[in-house]
């Protein structure tokens, strides 16, 4: 099939008038223009590691360098201050899958509760955290650094992992999850077979529950990884996840730092490297669940 | 809505039934659970949500521990940095939103047009995997990118005068550079999302219109276009509140470009030097309220006017 059948709307292919030609000619230019933005930046950082910095500035921006440069790329990096970075990608682990656990095992039942009980406060609590969830996350940092600042939790990993096991648009998705996927009369019956009300969540619930707890942890993970400004407030020096390390390698870049030269520096190309490193675990998981992404962004939506 | 009537029916249904306990003690175990089960997220709301927000109005409208009324706002706003600080995140936002509305629209409109199903998803999937690079990451990137030494697209640069890195960042240029960076990581995700809410528009009613005459451009125009309204402004509002909030991108450019891009570039920035610079907690919890209550409005207003969320 041609690229240009392809765009024909449906049925067989009509003759075409010469404007119909230009603007289906125009849709395909700007289809190529936006893919080229959107993946060369990216083609060109892939390459960028196997290249020497003197590579990098002479040969064509899409050249192939050599296996054996990207391995003292590798290594620059792995050596740099005593492989700093392998406890920057371990702290962001640890604080993101602590949190990740902490998100899941709060906001599962607290979804559940608000979509299939009643009690007092319950339409508050779906208002509030419908509202605190449209906030950026970024609205609230430096209120919680003044807060944790006042109870001297500052430095101690407890100031990353507890803001980030806050997630009301986990909340949010699991509410709309139960609400949808198990109807009230399902758990009524459960209770007139004698069940209890935990029996109930564990029984029915639970089982149907993976697709969500799948959904909720994609968007805490990546977020949490990605996130920078609020460990950056919260967790200075070696504490810093990767994000924060990455910003922190920058100043040991004499390209960018020229000021800084003399103590241990990065290349450019081993930049490029880190910032794959950095990203890696978050394009992996992006890869394998680009599904939870798309029904993610679009939970909220009633149909129309 | 639904919720709610649901709700109001279901007492009489069960009532119906032949049960074992009374309807009255299976009501009290059915609250006692809700409440139990909400109660440790319910505390996370408290500690991260209201009471850093109780705390920064408490902070705001003291000094050292005395109210001072609006004495803190009033010094900050007076800052001979916060007006800059305020213009570079407005014409950022600007500028990010239109290429936002406009682009996202029509990629979303032409992307659902392909009839090939393999090309549409393999051009969706092209368009958001860069959502990947969030934060540090994608700037990190884009400092390649707009260097022209090293550029892929150096030529690009070169065409438009660009022959440093330094010139690429220049104050007027920024909140450009700022706009396409932010483009580049999040546009892709809501061209999906606009494509999903296009999807959902019935094939008769495209068809109908095309019966009556009506071209792809004319169809879009009058109906798809309406039609995607709420996710537009859904867009719009998440974006605006997003971009009020800058921090990462100028910060990471100002380590990177030798202090041509300024330590106080967004007013996030300069709560972040208040606090941590000048030991002004007052004055960064008077700034850091102000882009809070933004995003609080805007949320609230859009919670109960947006209908989206037809549920509360």
């Amino acid at each position: 099939m041609s690229a240009s059948e392809s765009f024909s709307n449906a049925g067989p292919v009509r003759m075409l008038t010469p404007g119909a030609w230009l603007g289906r000619a125009l849709a395909i230019l700007l289809l190529i223009v936006f893919a080229l933005f959107f993946v060369v930046p990216l083609i060109w950082l892939f390459l960028a590691p196997t290249k020497t910095d003197r590579q990098l500035l002479l040969d064509g921006p899409f050249s192939l360098g050599s296996f054996s440069t990207l391995v003292d790329n590798w290594n620059s990096l792995a050596t740099f201050q005593h492989g700093l970075l392998w406890t920057w990608i371990g702290n962001s682990a640890f604080y993101c899958i602590a949190a990740l656990v902490i998100t899941l095992v709060i906001s599962i039942p607290a979804g559940y509760a608000m979509a299939l009980t009643e009690f007092r406060g319950r339409k508050a609590l779906l208002a509030t955290t419908l509202i605190v969830m449209m906030i950026p996350n970024t609205a609230l940092v430096l209120p919680i650094f003044l807060e944790l600042s006042a109870v001297k939790l500052i430095g101690n990993p407890l100031a990353a992992i507890l803001p980030f096991s806050f997630f009301p648009f986990g909340v949010y998705l699991t509410y709309i999850y139960f609400s949808t996927a198990i109807s009230r009369d399902l758990l009524d019956a459960a209770r007139i077979d004698g069940a209890g009300e935990v029996q109930v969540f564990a029984r029915i619930a639970m089982p149907l529950a993976t697709p969500v707890i799948a959904l909720v942890g994609f968007f805490s993970f990546t977020g949490n990884w990605n996130n920078y400004f609020l460990p950056y407030v919260m967790l200075p020096g070696r504490k810093a996840p990767i994000q924060v390390g990455l910003a922190e390698l920058l100043s040991n870049v004499p390209q960018f730092n020229p000021t800084n030269a003399g103590s241990t520096t990065i290349s450019l190309s081993a930049l490029a490297l880190a910032t794959i490193i950095a990203i890696a675990p978050v394009v992996i998981v992006f890869l394998f669940a680009q599904r939870y992404l798309v029904t993610g962004m679009t939970a909220g939506g009633t149909k129309e | 809505m639904s919720a709610l009537g649901e709700h109001a029916v279901h007492p009489s249904r069960g009532g119906q039934r032949p049960s074992r306990g009374s309807k009255a003690s299976v009501e009290r175990a059915q609250s006692r659970t809700g409440l139990l089960f909400s109660l440790p997220y319910g505390l996370f709301l408290l500690v991260f949500g209201i009471l850093p927000s109780v705390y920064a109005v408490y902070l705001a409208f003291t000094k050292g521990g005395s109210f001072v009324g609006f004495a803190n706002f009033l010094k900050v706003f007076g800052d001979f940095r916060f007006l800059p600080a305020l213009q570079h995140v407005g014409l950022y936002i600007l500028v990010w939103l239109i290429a936002l509305v406009i682009l996202v629209v029509l990629l979303a409109l032409v992307v659902h047009s392909i009839g090939a199903r393999w090309l549409s998803t393999s051009v969706r999937f092209l368009y958001y995997i860069p959502g990947a690079f969030a934060g540090a990451s994608s700037v990190m990137l884009w400092l390649f990118v707009l260097d022209p030494t090293v550029s892929p697209v150096s030529f690009v640069l070169h065409g438009l005068g660009l022959n440093s890195f330094v010139e690429s960042v220049q104050a007027d240029r920024l909140p450009v550079v700022l706009a396409v960076i932010a483009f580049w990581t999040g546009a892709g995700g809501w061209i999906v999302v606009m494509y999903g809410a296009l999807n959902n528009i019935s094939r008769e009613v495209i068809e109908a219109a095309r019966v009556d005459g009506a071209g792809p451009i004319r169809t879009a125009w009058s109906i798809q276009i309406p039609l995607m309204r709420k996710w537009i402004s859904y867009m719009v509002i998440l974006s605006f509140a997003g971009g009020t909030q800058l921090f990462v991108e100028p910060r990471v450019l100002s380590q990177a470009s030798r202090g041509v891009v300024s330590q106080d570039y967004s007013m996030n920035q300069l709560a972040f030097l208040y606090a941590f610079k000048q030991s002004d907690f007052n004055g960064s919890a008077a700034i850091s309220l102000v882009l809070l209550a933004v995003a609080l409005i805007l949320s609230v207003f859009f919670v109960f006017r947006g209908g989206l969320f037809e549920r509360v």
